[in-house]
Order: structure tokens, then sequence, then C-alpha cells
């Protein structure tokens, strides 16, 4: 897309809401709240276009008891914890991965699923779990990794499910119903797996635009753009601006995975709370790979560190600069809340590139 | 070939590996300097193997630096930390104005580490000060247990005299000066990673690791006095470097992110990676303030060098009661650009 092709679509958003209440508009990957930023693309916007960011960074909405509980696994005897390197920094009450590595904790950062497997095959005497966070797009690929370590009777591994559904959340948010959202701009990594027609549901229940876009900034461009026209003409339905990547009904092969290792439960969000069926537990017949039951941990605690408004900041209610300790006693080399320590967290973002 | 019994086999195993004796002081250690690294590294200044070495150096200034080198793996793509030590600490001298004349080098080496490695990174090591125009006129080696090191880190430190009536500094940094970057950016930080267990993915992506001593020498020539101030874009990349630059000189950096350097690979794996290449490291590059007036003949001059072939002006210092850098993006946004925190990880999904 050049510069031209570019004006011409913010000459049209502007004309589009002009002279009418702000359009609030939610990406809900974290993926694309970073992509807005780091491109420009949040700059350029016409003052009646807003984006708001929401649940889609899956560090800031797993749940504190979760991470305690991966804190309280890595300071054990003979365990060793894998987990991708975005958790490493977020802070629990039991301080984080990181602080628990620094004490003499086994903590491994692994790239992939691939990896902890093969972690704990090369390791029999240890126990080995895997930190299973993520939504549609890192879940078949712990459905794999369990699926392999039955396959190889790998006695050693196990996972800690946080996996969590995109869908649900983006509903509930819209049942509270406390954020006037106009429309969503859909996360392309997560709807390659889903699929477009996922988004269905948010169409028929609240009548509200949903757009999957990738993170090409053209591409955000165009699903801001077609949600704007959208609002402007009454309609809701689904659009797909990223058809060469994602299609209407996903890619079959990894939700045939995810339909193999888990069953949809109830799931636990920072400071949300439970949503009901939006996340993934592994199914009974999985259950030895499952830590939280091998090693009988309590993932029910959800409290915030004092003053943190990372619950609300997911959800869109409130924005980082409505936090009084952003920029000030939480910055990324002293965070307090996940949002300020995920490369995809909100918080993180608007330090980053300077939203101050 | 008849078979080895396994003895033999154990035997050849354990002689092709660094043993905790290496490090012992006696005919193992003196074996090894003997044998692998002395006579590579040869030079005047090496070879009477004192307890430190004598240098003939001009009166005047001195510049003298010092680095310590881990990377995991030793060897990647484009490079390897022999050549990343004596790189690293040649540039640094460089980019201060200074003509880098000799180097010390400490190898620490973990015991069991394979002896055909550590040959490759001592022949990497002389063909780099070669290179580079430096001698390694003294050095150390230590062996710890295993486990104990990182398989083999090396420190360096460089001295050498300042060039004749360079001057640079931030403080000669003013508004309108241009920012010029000697090539396309990311590629070491990248290549490394690619190589990086666990992560391995497949790339053409190669790093940059270079001695810049002779592109600098001809930016020096072409722009004289209009070049203000030089730094090497290592850990931390071009964010960092301009960061400095803004809060140092106390303006505000406005940088064309559609004319920093920046091949198609690099910019398509960090996307991938969910990466920004502007905090990606460099170990061949160089970032130059120039006044603009000379900025013309110090671009031919780089360009005209094969470590700076695709040099370009990427951006210029402007008056600003805020000094933040900025970044007008490829499609015309604006964002504002800071010095990373820490090493960034590539994200979840
Ligand atoms: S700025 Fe820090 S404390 Fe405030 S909401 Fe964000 S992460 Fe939490």
């Amino acid at each position: 897309m050049d510069v031209t092709s570019v004006q011409a679509v913010l000459d049209e958003l502007g004309r589009l809401t002009a002279g009418r209440p702000v359009m609030q508009i939610m990406e809900v990957c974290g993926t694309h709240t970073v992509s807005l930023f780091r491109s420009g693309v949040k700059s350029m916007l016409p003052a009646g276009v807003r984006l708001l960011s929401g649940p889609g960074c899956p560090v800031c909405v797993t749940s504190q008891g979760y991470i305690d509980a991966a804190c309280d696994l890595a300071g054990r005897q003979g365990v060793t914890v894998c987990t991708y390197g975005d958790m490493v920094r977020v802070p629990g009450r039991l301080g984080s991965l990181a602080e628990r590595r620094g004490q003499g904790g086994h903590v491994v950062v692994v790239y992939s699923t691939r990896d902890a497997l093969r972690y704990a095959a090369a390791h029999p005497a240890e126990q080995v779990v895997f930190l299973a966070v993520g939504f549609e797009t890192t879940a078949p690929a712990t459905a794999a990794a369990v699926l392999e370590a039955r396959r190889l009777g790998l006695a050693n591994f196990t996972v800690l499910t946080a996996h969590k559904l995109v869908v649900p959340a983006m509903l509930a948010l819209l049942a509270e119903g406390q954020v006037p959202i106009r429309g969503f701009l859909c996360p392309g990594h997560v709807s390659v797996i889903i699929g477009a027609a996922a988004y269905e549901p948010i169409v028929r229940q609240f009548a509200k635009p949903c757009v999957v876009a990738g993170f090409e900034p053209p591409q955000m461009l165009q699903g801001i753009l077609h949600i704007a026209r959208q609002v402007a003409a009454g309609q809701a339905c689904v659009e797909n601006v990223y058809g060469v990547a994602v299609s209407a009904r996903g890619n079959p092969a990894a939700l045939k995975l995810l339909e193999e290792a888990f069953a949809i439960s109830d799931a636990v969000w920072r400071a949300i709370g439970v949503i009901p069926a939006s996340g993934l537990e592994l199914r009974a017949e999985l259950a030895d790979f499952d830590a939280a039951r091998r090693f009988d941990l309590d993932l029910s605690a959800n409290d915030e560190a004092p003053g943190c408004l990372c619950g609300q900041v997911i959800q869109g209610k409130v924005t980082p600069a409505d936090c009084p300790l952003f920029g000030q006693a939480c910055t990324p080399m002293h965070a307090i809340g996940p949002c300020m320590v995920s490369s995809e967290g909100t918080c993180a973002a608007w330090y980053k590139y300077g939203e101050k | 070939m008849t078979g080895h019994s396994p003895i033999a086999n154990r035997k050849s195993q354990i002689e092709n590996r660094i043993l905790l004796a290496h490090g012992g002081g006696g005919e193992l250690t003196r074996q090894l300097l003997a044998e692998r690294i002395v006579p590579k590294l040869s030079n005047a200044l090496l070879a009477p193997l004192t307890d430190s070495a004598l240098l003939d150096l001009p009166s005047g200034r001195i510049c003298l630096t010092t680095d310590a080198y881990v990377v995991q793996p030793v060897e990647f793509p484009g490079g390897d930390i022999g050549r990343l030590a004596v790189c690293g600490t040649v540039n640094d001298l460089a980019v201060c104005g200074a003509r880098p004349h000799a180097l010390s080098l400490a190898l620490v080496l973990e015991e069991g580490l394979e002896l055909a490695l550590l040959d490759r990174v001592i022949d990497s090591i002389a063909a780099a000060a070669k290179e580079a125009g430096v001698v390694v006129a003294t050095g150390d080696t230590k062996v710890v247990e295993r486990q104990r090191g990182d398989g083999l880190t090396i420190t360096t430190a460089g001295v050498g005299p300042l060039r004749e009536g360079v001057q640079l500094g931030m403080e000669r940094v003013r508004a309108g000066d241009v920012i010029l970057v000697t090539g396309r950016i990311a590629e070491h930080g990248l290549a490394v990673m690619s190589a990086r267990e666990g992560l391995k993915f497949s790339t053409a992506i190669r790093s940059d690791v270079a001695p810049l001593v002779s592109l600098i020498e001809s930016m020096l020539a072409a722009g004289g006095a209009g070049v203000k101030f030089l730094r090497d874009p290592t850990r931390g990349g071009l964010a960092c470097v301009l960061a400095d630059l803004a809060e140092g000189a106390k303006l505000a950096v406005e940088v064309e992110e559609s004319a920093v350097p920046i091949s198609a690979a690099v910019l398509h794996t960090a996307e991938m990676l969910g990466l920004d290449p502007l905090t990606i490291a460099n170990e061949g590059k160089c970032v130059a303030v120039v006044a603009s007036d000379a900025a013309d003949a110090v671009l031919a001059a780089c360009r005209s060098h094969p470590l700076g072939a695709c040099a370009a002006i990427i951006g210029r210092l402007v008056e600003s009661p805020v000094p933040l850098v900025e970044l007008i993006t490829r499609i015309g946004g604006r964002r504002i650009v800071q010095r990373p925190y820490g090493e960034e990880l590539p994200r979840i999904c």
C-alpha cells in the first residue's frame, strides 16, 4: 500500500466518522496492539476513531493463581518448568519465574512445545512441566505435545494448562456491556486456526461488526475501514480482509488436534474472573499429563497486585494512562502487572511507543 | 580401515577435548599454547611470551577499551565468538577515532570443549585481527570445570592512538546534523538467534560481524571535522544509539523508517518473531552524525567501501523541548523509539 492509498483510507475514515460520536473499535489481539503502534497506524487515525486494546495478550489474561503455581513448581526439588519467554518476568505473589531461577529454581525457556518434550525425554529424572498458555494459536502445539508424550510413554512430562478461547471473552465483554464497543478488529493468527466464521455469534447476538485482519499496516487500516463502513451503514457482519491466510472454517488439522486433546471448560481470566466455556482443559483420558493434578496445585487465586489495573486494561475499561502507577512505579524495568511485562501487553506497548 | 578398540576410541575422545589440566600451568598448558594458539597469532609483540607486551605507541592520546564476549552458540552463520571478540573491541576503538594497534586476549575454556572448535575460533581470531590490522600482543588462558563455563568465553582489550585532528563527541552534535548508518541493520542478532538451540529456524541471514577500521578511516578522511559522532549499534540495536544520541545531545531525533537499510529477509524474520529490527544487535555497522554539508561526501565514501555499500542517511537532529527519537513509519505514521530495556524475547504466538 503506497502512501497515497493510505491517505485515501484515512480520508474515507475521516468522512465516515466526522460529526459522529467517537467510534471505539477494539483490537482483540496483543499482536495487533503492538503492530498498530509500531507501524504508526495508531498515530494517523482521525479523531473520530479510537482503538481499545482487548483481552488478547496471552500473558496478561493469565490469572495470579496460575503464575503463583508456576513459581511454586519452579522452586520444588526435581521439577523443571519449561516456558515461553514471555512468562518469565511476570510478577506473582511469590515473585517471578526469573526470580525463582535466580534462587536456584529450574526454569527453562523454550520456543516450542517440541523443545519441552525433548528436554523431558533427555532428563528422565526430572519432572518437566510445560506452561501451556495462550489462545487457539498456541493450544494446538500443546495438544500435539501431550498426544506425543502419551505415544512415547513419557512419564515425567506434564502441562499446566491455561489455554483460553478468544470468542467467549469477546461475548462476555459485550454481555457485561460496560464498554461501548462499535466493532472488533479480529486477530489474524487466532483466526487462521478458528476461521472467520467463528465470530458469527458476536454478529448474531450483539450486532457488532467483526473484521479479520493481518498485521501489516495496510491490512490493519483496511480492517478498521471495513468496520467503520459497516458502522456507518448500520450493518454488522463478519468480514475477512486477510483472505490469503484465513478461511471461513479455519485450519481443520489444528482444530482436530484441539478436539483430540482438550475439552472446553470454564476458565479464570485475570481480574475478570470465571468466564463460562472460555478455556481448554485436558480430556479425562489425558489427565495423567495434567500438572495441576499431578502436583495437586490450587490455581484459584485471582487477585491483582495492589493498585494494578491490568484486569481493567485488558477489558478496554481503562487505558494504561488511567493507571496511577503507569510509567511511575510501573515500568518495563520494574513491572507491577503482566501488561507491562509481556511483549504484547498494552501497558508495555504504550510505554514503549510513547503514548504517555 | 580396521576399527579402533573401545579404549583407543575413548582415549582419542579425551585427547580431542580440553582437560582441566590444560589450565594447570604445566606441560599441557605449554603444549596448548605452543601448538594451538601462539603460532596462529604470531607477531613480534607476542612472540617473546613475556608477562606483558611492550608497545611502541606514538605520544599523544591513547584509547583503551575492553569487552567480554559470551555468545550462544559459539559459532553462528557469518561468524563466531573469536571474530566477534576481535571486531567488537577494534570497533569500539575505531568509533572513538582511534587507530587500533594491539589487543589482549583472555580465553576461558570449559573442560570438555572440543579442541577442533578451539582451533577454528583461534583461526578466526587470527583472520579477523589481520583484517582489522591489529596484533594480539598478549594473552591468557584458563580452564574452568565442566558446567562452570559457557563452553568458551573471551575477553579482549584494545589500545590505539587517537587519529590526528579527529574530534568526536556527542557535545559537537547540533540541530540540522544528519544521521547516517553504514549498512543493513539487525543481521547479527537474528543470525545468532536463528542458530540458537530451541529456536533454530532456517534463514539466509548471516551476522554482519566485521572490523570497521578502514571504513571509518575513509569516512573520517571524507568528512573531516564534519563527522561529529560515531557509535557501533551493537546490543540494543539502532534504537539504543538513537536514544542515547537524543538524550546526550538534548535534541530530538527524526528517523525515516523507509530510509533505514534492511534486507527483506531480516524484515520478515523479525516480523515473524515479533521483534523490532531497530532493537536487534549489529556487529559490523556504524551510526554517524555528520554536519549536513559533509553528508554527501561521507555517504559517498561509505558507499565506495565494501562494508558500506548499503549506507544511507536515515534521519536528522532537530531542535525540540523533548529530546525523543521519533520514527516516521513506512506508511507515514509516527511513533516514539525507546531504548530497549533488556533482551527482547520472541513472542508466544
Ligand atoms: S501500568 Fe503497571 S500497574 Fe498499571 S495496569 Fe499496567 S501493568 Fe498494571
